[in-house]
């Protein structure tokens, strides 16, 4: 095996960034394929003023060179050729500088820019979670999830992206840029999806122990599926009807569970964890973390501390049969 | 000065030590921990021998003290004790104890609870979360510094730095007890 070959598979890995469900060269939003051409447009200038100069250097370096028996004569003639070469990079530098801010400016701009009509979405960043809040037509039309955002495919939406704790950032690099959400500081920004699907985001400025497992996720769908949704999120939790789940609703009313998370059409109202109301239509717990089934949320409830280091969720003593039921109660809250 | 070079490489080895987080108890470890032994009127006693033998790690690991400060939020605590000014509930800050200092007493009251108001949080708590927040509880009314000290707020703090022996600074010889009706007094 030559040296070449063993270093291809090697060099191929970076290729793996270049499509998924993560990655900024492979957009599906609209302000995400503007910044996939202002990407490829300033790398591709930057890289032929690279070997310009290159080229220019080496030429430079492998002519040759007369001995000069009086270097600080110079003559005219060279001075001239001289000052001619120097203007024209100068001139050359300022106008690529400002081609490339003026490019830059007018893509990022049109970034911000969202109608007053559109779809808005509160989205605050939490160590290590995200709350999402969904505004209607009307405030009984409002509603609360976490940590996965439904949008409508071809639809403007304005997320509305403000910190609770520390600085955290709103990253889909699929759909759109970054946006940082701050404390006190309230941030938009404007995201179209162009196809359906699920892209993951994650937080892009590091909050805390656990700012790697801050991820989210947005499922773009069509118009008629995401009113579905949307519907069925307005709805209060369903009433348990197998005994396992009754039983499980009866523990999570008294043990502490229900001082922390709200679950919609209980007694349930806690504010300070992620809203439990859909908790089982989601695909992931924990932010990311897990896929949702009985058994990882039986395992993230049993010991919270382990599976994530430093989160806020305690680790609460509960019986082998309360935890049982507990599990079963949220993995049945579709 | 090859002396000095090899006395700070010697110092510099006492850094790979690093604190040990223990993020959960052994089951059996847990058991014998919650049996502490109290004298007849719940005030000081001994905790069990083992509390000992893994060295005090409620009083002296920066990491359970830390955890014991985000138990103390989480559980409430401010509710009726305040940032440990106190409330309807006795202060801490000022360093009067009603049930004496000791880990056993602040164990006790948070386990079985307390007359006049204080609940019970045996079921709602591990044996090893109690004992952590009793670590963080002594050491904002402490006296004299610990070597540990939990990490430091988020956002302000309303209270001096616990690893600055709060009640050191600002004991209050009374005599105007925060709750008259604390029950009995020491």
């Amino acid at each position: 095996m030559t040296l070449l070959q063993r270093l291809a598979p090697l060099m191929m890995l970076p290729l793996c960034s270049c499509n998924g469900w993560q990655s900024a060269l492979d957009p599906h939003g609209e302000s995400a394929i503007s910044l996939k051409a202002l990407i490829l447009l300033i790398v591709t200038v930057c890289s032929v003023v690279w070997m310009l100069v290159m080229i220019a250097l080496i030429l430079a370096l492998r002519r040759s060179h007369p001995p000069r028996p009086r270097p600080l004569q110079r003559d005219p003639r060279t001075a001239r050729r001289m000052g001619a070469t120097v203007i024209a990079a100068v001139a050359a530098t300022v106008a690529v500088i400002s081609g490339l801010t003026v490019a830059s400016f007018f893509t990022t701009r049109a970034l911000a820019v969202a109608g007053r009509d559109d779809l808005t979405i509160k989205v605050s960043g939490l160590q290590w979670w995200w709350n999402v809040e969904y505004f209607g037509a009307t405030p009984d039309q409002n509603f609360t999830t976490a940590n996965e955002i439904h949008i409508p495919v071809g639809r403007t939406v304005r997320f509305q992206l403000e910190g609770d704790d520390v600085i955290h950032s709103f990253w889909v690099p699929s759909l759109a840029g970054k946006q940082d959400l701050i404390p006190g500081r309230p941030n938009e920004l404007s995201v179209r999806a162009e196809r359906a699907g699920v892209y993951r985001g994650q937080c892009a400025e590091f909050c805390g122990l656990q700012h790697a497992h801050m991820a989210f996720f947005v499922i773009a769908e069509n118009e008629s599926d995401f009113d579905k949704w949307a519907n069925a999120q307005r709805r209060p939790a369903a009433q348990p009807t197998d005994a396992d789940a009754v039983a499980g609703q009866q523990a999570f009313l008294s043990k502490p569970c229900a001082a922390c998370h709200a679950i919609r059409g209980t007694k349930a109202t806690g504010t300070s964890g992620p809203d439990l109301t859909h908790v089982g239509s989601r695909k992931y717990i924990g932010a990311g973390l897990f896929e949702t089934t009985r058994g990882s949320l039986a395992a993230w409830i049993a010991d919270p501390q382990t599976l994530k280091p430093g989160n806020n969720m305690p680790l609460v003593p509960l019986s082998q049969q309360d935890l049982l039921s507990i599990s079963a109660y949220l993995a049945s809250l579709k | 000065m090859r002396l000095f070079v090899l006395f700070l490489c010697i110092v510099m080895l006492g850094g790979c030590e690093r604190e040990e987080r223990q993020l959960r108890l052994d089951p059996p470890v847990a058991n014998v921990l919650d049996q502490i032994k109290l004298m007849p009127n719940g005030i000081g006693g001994t905790p069990p021998e083992v509390y000992f033998a893994l060295g005090r790690p409620y009083e002296t690991n920066a990491y359970n003290l830390s955890e014991g400060k985000r138990l103390y939020s989480w559980f409430g605590c401010s509710a009726c004790h305040a940032d440990g000014q106190g409330g309807i509930g006795p202060s801490f800050l000022d360093g009067w104890w009603y049930y004496g200092p000791e880990m056993v007493s602040i164990f006790a009251s948070i386990r079985d609870g307390r007359p006049h108001g204080m609940p019970a949080f045996r079921d709602k708590m591990t044996t090893d979360q109690i004992w952590q927040l009793a670590g963080y509880i002594q050491t904002l009314g402490a006296y004299s510094a610990k070597t540990a000290a939990p990490s430091r707020n988020d956002d302000l703090q309303a209270h001096p730095a616990e690893n600055r022996a709060p009640a050191a600074i600002l004991f209050d010889q009374g005599p105007t007890p925060v709750h008259p009706e604390q029950g009995p007094t020491p």
